[in-house]
């Protein structure tokens, strides 16, 4: 594994909160994002993600180098998957270990608001009756489109 | 020559993966207006573009042999 990759085979988040223990580290904390299948009314059937890799790894790579310069004596790994996923299944998982638990919540979630921010990732949904990109927040299903 | 990729809705909408272009010297605002050109039902709306995997400016200057990655919304997580 490397600290920040894109893969395709079913993610083991225990590999990345072992990656980040450290003996200084007195908390880590494990987020992982899961398929969801009803999003306000709408099932999904499953989800099918695309990255371009090089760039996201680097992206994903830039989001661990903030998180250690604003929250000093962190440590972060984060891998997403692509390719088709299951309901239920891990797109992504977040590791961060600092010597006190404060500081890897606030870490952990600031990766995940800045992933969707900025890292080459996208999400197609497919439904019963249809498929969508998501990314344009206009045309997200929540937000009354039909789809 | 540069190499241009589209992804997501692009690269169906595109009909192509990636492509090559003669916008050596040309700015990446140029390249937008390039793109729009070839594909005139493409929706650029609120795509950014990456020069060489970083987020480029519509000023930038592409040079010979640059990537440049058309970027719809992420929606990764």
């Amino acid at each position: 594994m490397k600290a920040y990759e894109i893969v395709t085979e079913p993610i083991n988040p225990q590999l990345y909160a072992d990656y980040v223990l450290r003996p200084e580290a007195g908390a880590v904390t494990l987020f992982t994002g899961h398929v969801r299948e009803w999003t306000r009314g709408i099932r999904t059937l499953y989800l099918a993600y695309e990255a371009y890799i090089p760039m996201a790894e680097k992206m994903l790579a830039k989001i661990g180098t903030e998180i250690e310069e604003k929250w000093p004596g962190t440590k972060t790994a984060i891998a997403h998957r692509i390719g088709e996923l299951k309901i239920g299944e891990i797109a992504v998982v977040i590791a961060v270990s600092s010597p006190h638990r404060r500081d890897a919540y606030e870490a952990n979630e600031h990766a995940i608001e800045r992933i969707k921010e900025l890292v080459p990732i996208w999400k197609k949904e497919i439904w019963e009756n249809g498929t969508e990109w998501i990314g344009d927040q206009r045309r997200k299903p929540e937000e009354g489109e039909t789809p | 020559m540069i190499t241009i990729f589209y992804f997501a809705g692009l690269r169906e909408a595109a009909g192509k993966p990636q492509e090559q272009a003669e916008l050596a010297g040309r700015t990446v605002n140029e390249l937008l207006e390039w793109v729009r050109n070839q594909y005139p039902n493409l929706s650029l709306d609120a795509v950014r573009v990456a020069v060489n995997e970083e987020y480029a400016l519509p000023e930038d200057v592409l040079q010979a042999g640059d990537t440049a990655a058309l970027i719809p919304p992420v929606s990764g997580g």
